[in-house]
């Protein structure tokens, strides 16, 4: 077993960044993430496993600072909250566009605009369709506690090489706030120059030798049919992570008249909301997509000719609701329930929009 | 044969050589416009690469605008980077490799407009890196509109009357802006519009790429251009445009030569 720990959601982003080997960290400020930056400069790693952590003056320096950085073939990440995801959406495109691997934190606050510090789910449709320009996916995964944080980072870095592509990790103000126990994996040594020429070697801009051709890290075609070929490609990728990344969990599922669909810290409030409806008689279940790109969207589909409902819980206006409404494709009703803001709802509130949404 | 083919091979042997195209810069042809200036600054930049024996370790950082095809042309890794942000994607690059050389290179849309913040930020923390900066006064790849360092009453595609500084303000004279930033080692403003200022602006560029051996901070090197497409005159008098309109507003020669100042000097007391 790993060393057990006490943890902030945000100070294990930066914990688990160190013990995975790693290479850099580059970020900008900003409320309810601000400890993520701040426990890696005190836990100084580039003395140790010679991790870079750099402040930049932007989100946009930040992102372009890991696409450098990626583009050489080391493992690299950043973190935000929602104001700093929208700056970095140009950078986040380009690295779709080049493919390159990085982990990308949004520990979301409520908008739009500076909106508020309070928690949120409002990037929903951000992470998972996109958020910057052109046809391109992120691999999305939205962690429910301190543990999943932590387990992320791993995670994260692994699916970010797999499929050579950025990867968020889609937390909320509860999550990046919360303390748990944790359990920490031990220390992994940084990728030593083989592993990332193993790895990464015949992409990554690490110095051309004179037996191979030059690499070029770019997102740039100018020939429309070469380009829709890159455009073809990205797709198939995507399609591929649809096929076999899918995660989710599912709750108290196989006898249920109602599923609820919550991610984040609304799965964990929804978790209570079944226990409650269950006590009064009311056969619910709860499925939490773990990846909300890939959605689950095939066990919805598979619930949807069970059940009498599903009930979508975000802390937003209402946009997970539209995957689960294209998954159930019609087959029964598909209801919504949120609030927004920076308001949290109680595990009552969401029993009691269950029960007005599906009286009928 | 006739005698002239055969005088000229008589000439063409080894012995005779006295120079030849670096095997850095490709035999693609270049997409510039002819009198461009990034032709003749991509050759300085491949030889001193070539000269210092540092293919294998350098990699450049392409803008976008013009030069956004460097990458096709000189034979080292390359990292083509969204508008304005070379020197943040630079930065990127030299932390996580810091045996590396890096290089930047940048138009003055991209350096001192969209990228103003990254382009002070990153000298400022004193990225051991090489920017080099073309100022041609215009934004060429676009079409001719108006750069942060067009000249009072230039005229651009959306200037038309004039750069007006009621309306758009002044040339921004980026470099001397540069050259008081702490972080800054080496600043210098040079221009190849004869062969003698080809090799003074070949010894910059080797100069600012040593510097970044050093580790003592950002050497930058601008490079005044033409762009005789943008300001719709020949090569050869795009050269006398630049000599007497923007010289006198960029003059030549180095602005900084010191390396990175004494952090003592900005510090608390206690």
């Amino acid at each position: 077993m790993g060393e057990l720990r006490l943890m902030k959601g945000n100070e294990v982003i930066a914990e688990a960044a160190i013990r995975c080997g790693c290479d850099g960290y580059f970020g900008y400020p900003i409320t309810p993430q601000s400890e993520i930056m701040e426990t890696l400069m005190t836990l100084r790693p580039w003395e140790d496993s010679g991790m870079v952590v750099l402040q930049a003056e932007s989100e946009i320096a930040s992102i372009h600072m890991v696409y450098g950085a990626a583009g050489a073939g080391k493992r690299v990440m950043t973190s935000s909250s929602s104001p700093g995801i929208s700056l970095m959406a140009e950078g986040i495109s380009y690295m779709a566009g080049a493919e390159l691997p990085c982990v990308i934190v949004n520990v979301q606050r409520g908008g739009p605009g500076l909106g508020t510090i309070q928690p949120s789910q409002a990037d929903y449709n951000q992470a998972t369709k996109g958020g910057g320009h052109g046809d391109y996916s992120l691999f999305v995964l939205a962690p429910a506690s301190v543990q999943e944080m932590h387990d992320f980072v791993i995670l994260g870095f692994e699916m970010a090489f797999k499929y050579r592509n950025p990867v968020m990790i889609l937390a909320d103000g509860v999550i990046g706030q919360l303390m748990e126990k944790v359990e920490l994996i031990d220390h992994r040594p940084r990728w030593t120059n083989e592993q990332i020429l193993e790895i990464s070697g015949e992409w990554a801009t690490y110095g051309k030798s004179q037996n191979r051709k030059k690499h070029i890290i770019t997102s740039l075609e100018m020939d429309s049919n070469t380009m829709e070929q890159n455009n073809l490609r990205l797709q198939a990728k995507y399609e591929r992570m649809k096929e076999v990344e899918v995660r989710y969990e599912a709750i108290e599922c196989d006898d249920a008249d109602y599923i609820l669909v919550a991610f984040g810290s609304a799965a964990r409030i929804c978790q209570k909301t079944v226990q409650i409806a269950r006590q009064k008689g009311v056969k619910v279940g709860l499925i939490r997509p773990i990846t909300l790109f890939p959605f689950p969207e095939k066990i919805i589909a598979q619930y949807a000719s069970k059940v009498k409902g599903f009930l979508s819980v975000e802390f937003n206006a209402g946009q997970m609701v539209n995957d689960i409404r294209l998954a159930v494709n019609g087959n029964t009703k598909v209801a919504y329930f949120g609030r927004m803001g920076g308001i949290v709802p109680t595990p009552d509130e969401v029993e009691i929009a269950l029960h007005q949404r599906f009286k009928n | 044969m006739s005698v002239l083919t055969e005088r000229i091979n008589q000439i063409i042997k080894p012995e005779n050589l006295v120079y030849a195209k670096t095997p850095l810069l490709n035999d693609d042809a270049m997409h510039y416009c002819p009198g461009c200036s990034h032709g003749v600054v991509h050759r300085l930049i491949a030889e001193v690469i070539e000269e210092m024996g540092i293919q294998e370790q350098t990699i450049g950082v392409s803008p976008v605008g013009c030069a956004v095809f460097a990458y096709n042309y000189i034979d080292i890794d390359w990292a083509e980077a969204a508008h304005g942000r070379a020197p943040a994607v630079a930065t990127g690059i030299k932390r996580v490799m810091p045996e590396k050389y890096v290089f930047s290179y940048q138009g003055d849309g991209d350096l001192a407009a969209i990228g103003t913040a990254e382009t002070l930020h990153a000298i400022n923390r004193g990225e051991n890196i090489v920017m080099i900066f073309i100022n041609n006064a215009i934004y060429g790849m676009t079409g001719g509109q108006m750069a942060p360092t067009t000249l009072i009453g230039q005229i651009t595609a959306t200037t038309p009357f004039g750069r007006n500084a009621d309306l758009n303000g002044y040339p921004l004279k980026i470099t001397e802006l540069i050259a008081q930033l702490p972080g800054a080692a080496y600043v210098t403003r040079q221009s190849v519009q004869t062969p003698a200022a080809v090799r003074k602006a070949k010894k910059a560029i080797r100069k600012a790429f040593e510097i970044q051996a050093k580790k003592i901070g950002t050497a930058f090197v601008e490079v005044v251009s033409t762009c005789s497409s943008g300001w719709k005159l020949t090569p050869v008098a795009s050269n006398k445009w630049m000599e007497d309109n923007m010289f006198p507003q960029y003059p030549l020669g180095d602005l900084k030569d010191s390396g990175r100042a004494d952090a003592d000097l900005y510090r608390i007391k206690g």
